[in-house]
């Protein structure tokens, strides 16, 4: 009989349980990463499967026994206004807070408090950003009369881009080497010069890519949007279309999707594939672009 | 040595210079404060709307579920319990898959780029948009469980949880796809409060002997604890004011019943469903019901943000 201690025993308790728990957090992952893969696939099949070149230049036809739904091209403009909308309000709110955080606050209670607020902010469910814009104009008819509008729906998508924006500005400046500022600052500048034409530049690219996701991101809300720009079945022509409903994918998706006709269904599928296909290939470019700053970072 | 003069003599800053940077300075204090101003404004708005149905039902808006706008009457005690049940079901299903996930991606079971394929994988499933997930929920999820709900019906029926019959949308449907909606925000936090933690208290274990689990166990997953508690409750917000996806799966009935297997509520999901068409004192009573989602979700956000600050990692 030789004392085998100092091998590995297959049959010991704690190896037993060792290879238990590994196997149970493998099994874990493989869980974790099959939504993704089974959303996707039928995304590509169910979605893909129905991109024609109508698809973009046609209305949608209004749900019925028609059997031909028709394309998405109000939604389409409509989701590239409204977040066009949402981006012009909210990235100059968000960079210039995010400028005071991170240049002029020094960490004071007054910033303490703003970040606090920004992540409060980040919290607050997209729906409720929905009913607090329905309330403040749409209820109002603020806007030159008009009740339900893609303005309106824009603003309640800014809500939620604002904090995305002033955080990753905040962060990005954060990360801007001290020495750089001191380096301006010694030769003379002002304060904002040194912002604009220092820190800034330099913090670009981080900056950039939070954004772009938060666009991305904002481009896929349907909660704020359902009852303040409300859906349209027409073209988008003019300036003025602005200040009336106007549709986009995702609540092209959400509607047709609860329709009992095939054709509407199979709409939304085709919605959900342009717009999951667009918002992917903005997050996978955004990360590949990140890793790659990250390799040739030379500070 | 002209030049020099003239030089020292502008050593001060001109006055325009001055203001711009004073203006510039101000117009980002400004908009900092835009946020707190919102804030502020989305809590003010949605309280003073309610004020109207706050005043009429008080507190028994919250436990009674009477939902009759043709009565005037309303209770939102229905929408209230699916908003906790589903968030909470849901967020105990997350839990364990999220840290396990989070656990084979810190660890090193397998190489490291299998690792990263996983963990952007987990990343993308949270660019999904809700609304899509829904979709998917509708004709991909619920014709595959059908069965399965049927055979849950059957044999545990006799748990109060799964005593009606199977309906096409229902509340375990909606906690299902939560699942895949939390499952990215528990794992990333877990993932990056495990890779905080200093490797000298791994090498310290194994160094007395420990095997891997009882390390993870006994000394890696207590050192993370507070972050992963943090991220858990992030989760719980994010779910309770989840909306698309589970508006379109819950089935939306206001009756109430003790089983996930008939349609259900959710206060989000009543939001989505009526404001659109409501008027007179039914808006006031969604106002109401937005007001205590809102209250629900700042209240667990912020707790979530003492907790980090609180117990954010020592080492």
């Amino acid at each position: 009989m030789i004392m085998n201690s100092l091998y590995y025993q297959k049959k010991l308790s704690r190896n037993v349980g060792d290879k238990f728990f590994t196997s149970l957090s493998v099994f874990c992952a493989l869980i974790a990463i099959l939504p993704l893969i089974f959303v996707v696939t039928y995304i590509l099949i169910k979605g893909g499967s129905q991109i024609t070149p109508e698809l973009f230049t046609l209305e949608p036809n209004p749900p019925g026994d028609d059997l031909d739904a028709g394309g998405i091209n109000p939604a389409l403009v409509g989701t590239l206004v409204i977040t066009t909308i949402a981006s012009l309000i909210s990235i100059p709110v968000g960079v210039g807070g995010g400028i005071y955080l991170a240049e002029y606050s020094n960490g004071g209670p007054f910033s303490k408090f703003i970040r606090f607020g920004v992540n409060v902010l980040a919290g607050v469910p997209s729906i409720i950003a929905g009913v607090f814009i329905y309330a403040l104009i749409v209820s109002t008819k603020i806007l030159f009369g008009s009740m339900y509008s893609g303005l309106a729906g824009g603003m309640a998508l800014s809500i939620l881009m604002l904090p995305t924006v002033i955080k990753t500005t905040d962060e990005g400046l954060k990360l801007v080497p001290n020495e750089l500022r001191y380096a301006s600052l010694g030769i003379g500048a002002s304060m904002y010069t040194t912002i604009l034409k220092i820190t800034l530049p330099t913090a670009f690219r981080s900056i950039a890519t939070g954004v772009v996701l938060g666009i991305a991101r904002a481009a896929g809300e349907t909660a704020p949007l359902i009852f303040t720009a409300l859906f349209s079945y027409y073209y988008i022509v003019g300036i003025e279309d602005l200040f009336y409903e106007m549709g986009s994918l995702a609540v092209l998706i959400y509607n047709f999707a609860l329709e009992p006709y095939d054709a509407q269904n199979k709409l939304a599928w085709a919605a959900s594939f342009i717009l999951v296909i667009s918002i992917l290939t903005v997050n996978i470019f955004s990360r590949i672009l990140a890793a790659f700053t990250e390799k040739t970072k030379r500070v | 040595m002209e030049e020099k003069l003239t030089l020292f003599k502008n050593r001060k800053r001109f006055g325009i210079e001055k203001n711009i940077d004073l203006i510039f300075k101000n117009t980002a204090l400004a908009l900092s404060s835009l946020v707190a101003i919102v804030l502020f404004g989305i809590i003010l708005v949605v309280f003073f709307q309610s004020f109207e149905s706050f005043s009429r039902y008080g507190l028994n808006f919250l436990v009674t579920s009477e939902w009759n706008p043709v009565k005037d009457e309303y209770g939102a005690f229905t929408a209230i319990y699916g908003t906790l049940v589903t968030s909470l079901l849901s967020l105990l299903i997350t839990i364990p898959l999220g840290v396990g996930t989070a656990i084979f991606i810190t660890e090193d079971f397998v190489p490291k780029f299998v690792r990263e394929i996983v963990g952007s994988f987990v990343e993308l499933l949270a660019a999904i948009p809700s609304v899509v997930l829904g979709l998917w929920a509708i004709f991909v999820m619920e014709p595959f469980f059908r069965e399965f709900f049927v055979f849950l019906h059957k044999f545990f029926g006799w748990i109060p949880l799964f005593s009606s019959e199977p309906a096409g949308r229902n509340s375990l449907l909606a906690i299902l796809i939560l699942v895949v909606m939390l499952l990215p925000i528990v794992t990333s936090i877990a993932r990056d409060t495990l890779n905080q933690v200093p490797k000298k208290l791994r090498n310290a274990a194994y160094g007395i002997g420990a095997s891997r689990w009882k390390t993870i166990f006994s000394v890696i997953l207590p050192a993370a604890l507070s972050g992963i508690m943090a991220g858990v409750l992030l989760a719980l917000g994010r779910a309770m004011g989840e909306t698309m996806a589970v508006t379109m799966i819950i089935g939306n009935s206001n009756a109430f019943s003790w089983s996930l297997l008939s349609p259900g509520y959710t206060i989000s999901s009543m939001l989505a469903n009526q404001f659109g068409e409501a008027d007179g004192s039914q808006v006031s009573s969604l106002f109401y019901a937005a007001f205590v989602l809102m209250i629900l979700s700042l209240v667990v956000n912020i707790f979530a943000q003492w907790l980090v600050k609180k117990f954010s990692l020592k080492y």
